[in-house]
């Protein structure tokens, strides 16, 4: 008699969870791995004679970052206008609506405009790089990348890792003026307040802190986002339904993680 | 560094000895064996066909040789070093005198025809744009592409993927070229208008090629020797002739399969077909 049949359910379950933990401290593992190599090549390459292509990185910061201006604009532009609609909304019974502009500069610049951008980042390029890495996994690309003596790493994932971490702070600060921007314009269209006076009570609030508390948090969102996408896309199998899997589920797991790690942030940062 | 890197290769290796020697190689891929015991030496200058059905580990050893798998146990020795343990940096350096044109081309989609050639030769060498341009150029005039280097890979039939494959392949000049079913999905004036060009890399480079292939027509054409294998063993090893006259049945069985599957009983295909019983 087999013993795995004699186990109890609870044992059973205990198992499950030990496999369960076990494969995620694996995939933990390789990301990790995936992540000092990137850094590795990025400050060693040269040595070896295999350094990053700079027309590579900047072929990624293009996609990843220039062409994200408009969406990213757009969306933040909004949210800018959500932010005071709501803000002199929640004010007004106290007559406090001329103080929206801190509520908004400081709900922005913290916290909506590197989430939104990350989440987008996420969507527009995270699953972008799953679904190139996963096709080049079951095409052979990768193998003879391999062969040919050009560490894949090195060639595909440093340039996209570096593009992230200077695109998606770069985003985020475009993210932060749009968004102080469609706030201004609607806070000065519904309260009649001045632009002016708009903008000194802004740079009232704001210091230096709260910048850099965004922009840290989207320097962390591109790494999460990378190596979810390069780990996804990776770990294809199954042909073209399986780039499919792994594109919907990089995206799924870094917009989770980019949550998470948020909140996480926000906890040890802010209290 | 030696200006030459064949000569710097002979005097490592004495000209008789194998280029690539494997020994009682044995990988598993979970609990399953691919691969039991496989001893093979391949010469300098041949064009060795391995040669077998479809999960014979044809595919696997050509992995192993390329060191994108490691063994369960054995040794595989590419130009006398053993490159199941040898450090990534090692293998670097060797694996410049290898090329490789895989089955489905493995072209980066990314790139032009153009750029893959010149791929290597921008990564490996410090050579100046306008020479890489040149000798890009003089890889795709050898696989009669000359003219296609601005076109995707998207944009080529079956046959010219697998062309402009070799011309990255051998764009380094590599020692040692291997082959991933070069006809496989090919009609058969291309396949054999590949083969032509394999036997002729060797005569004009001097190369040592390895195929893999599971076409007869094919490995009968082009072999100097062949190694047959079938379930993770080597059935036989030897010249086209003597593989097709070896006593051995599974070799038999698997050289006459094909001729075998066109003559079906009429009786039994047509029972086949409309899905009766058959009579007893």
């Amino acid at each position: 008699m087999a013993p795995n049949r004699t186990r109890s359910a609870g044992l059973r379950a205990v198992e499950a969870t030990g496999r369960g933990t076990a494969r995620l401290l694996d995939t933990f593992g390789y990301a990790m791995s995936l992540l000092s190599q990137s850094l590795y090549w990025l400050a060693l390459g040269p040595r070896h004679g295999q350094k990053v292509r700079v027309d590579s990185v900047f072929a990624e910061m293009m996609e990843v970052g220039i062409h994200a201006i408009p969406i990213v604009s757009l969306l933040t532009f909004t949210i800018g206008i959500v932010l005071a609609i709501q803000g002199i909304d929640l004010l007004r019974p106290f007559g406090a609506e001329q103080q929206v502009g801190i509520g908004v500069a400081l709900g922005a610049t913290r916290e909506f405009a590197p989430l939104i951008t990350g989440i987008l980042v996420a969507g527009r390029s995270g699953s972008a790089l799953a679904a190139r890495i996963g096709f080049m996994t079951i095409n052979e690309e990768i193998a003879a990348l391999e062969v040919m003596g050009i560490n894949p790493i090195r060639f595909l994932v440093a340039p996209a890792l570096l593009a992230m971490i200077v695109m998606l702070p770069a985003l985020t600060i475009m993210a932060d003026f749009v968004a102080l921007l469609g706030a201004g314009l609607y806070i000065a269209a519904d309260l009649g307040m001045t632009m002016s006076a708009y903008m000194a009570q802004t740079l009232d609030t704001l210091d230096v802190d709260d910048l850099m508390h965004g922009l840290s948090k989207s320097a962390i969102f591109a790494v999460v986002v990378t190596v979810i996408g390069v780990v996804e896309g990776a770990n294809v199998t199954g042909g073209a339904e399986g780039v499919g899997r792994a594109t919907t589920s990089s995206v799924v797991k870094s917009i989770s993680a980019i949550v998470l790690t948020d909140m996480f942030f926000v906890f040890v940062a802010a209290r | 560094m030696t200006a030459d890197p064949r000569a710097a290769v002979s005097d490592e290796l004495g000209a008789a000895q194998p280029i690539i020697e494997i020994r009682d190689l044995v990988t598993h891929y979970g609990d399953r064996e691919i691969l039991s015991g496989v001893s093979l030496e391949i010469q300098r200058g041949e064009i060795m066909v391995i040669m077998g059905g479809s999960g014979s580990g044809k595919s696997t050893l050509l992995r192993h040789m390329l060191r994108l798998e490691r063994p369960t146990s054995g040794s595989v020795r590419i130009l006398g070093r053993e490159i199941t343990t040898m450090s990534e940096f090692d293998f670097y350096a060797l694996s410049r005198k290898m090329g490789v044109a895989f089955q489905g081309g493995a072209l980066l989609s990314s790139m032009t025809v153009g750029e893959n050639v010149m791929l290597p030769l921008r990564e490996r060498t410090s050579l100046d744009p306008e020479t890489i341009r040149i000798m890009m150029r003089l890889k795709l005039e050898v696989v009669n592409l000359a003219g296609f280097e601005d076109l995707m890979p998207a944009e080529l039939s079956g046959g010219m993927i697998k062309r402009a494959a070799f011309a990255r392949a051998v764009a380094m000049d590599p020692l040692l070229l291997f082959c991933d079913e070069p006809s496989a999905g090919l009609d058969p004036v291309v396949s054999r208008s590949l083969d032509e060009l394999i036997v002729r890399l060797r005569d004009a480079l001097g190369m040592t090629i390895v195929v893999v292939t599971h076409e007869l027509d094919s490995a009968f054409r082009i072999a100097d020797r062949i190694t047959v294998l079938d379930n993770g063993e080597i059935l036989a090893i030897g010249t086209v002739e003597e593989v097709k006259n070896s006593p051995n049945d599974r070799i038999q069985s698997l050289l006459h399969r094909r001729l075998r599957e066109t003559e079906p009983d009429p009786e039994e295909y047509l029972a086949r077909l409309t899905g009766a019983q058959k009579r007893a």
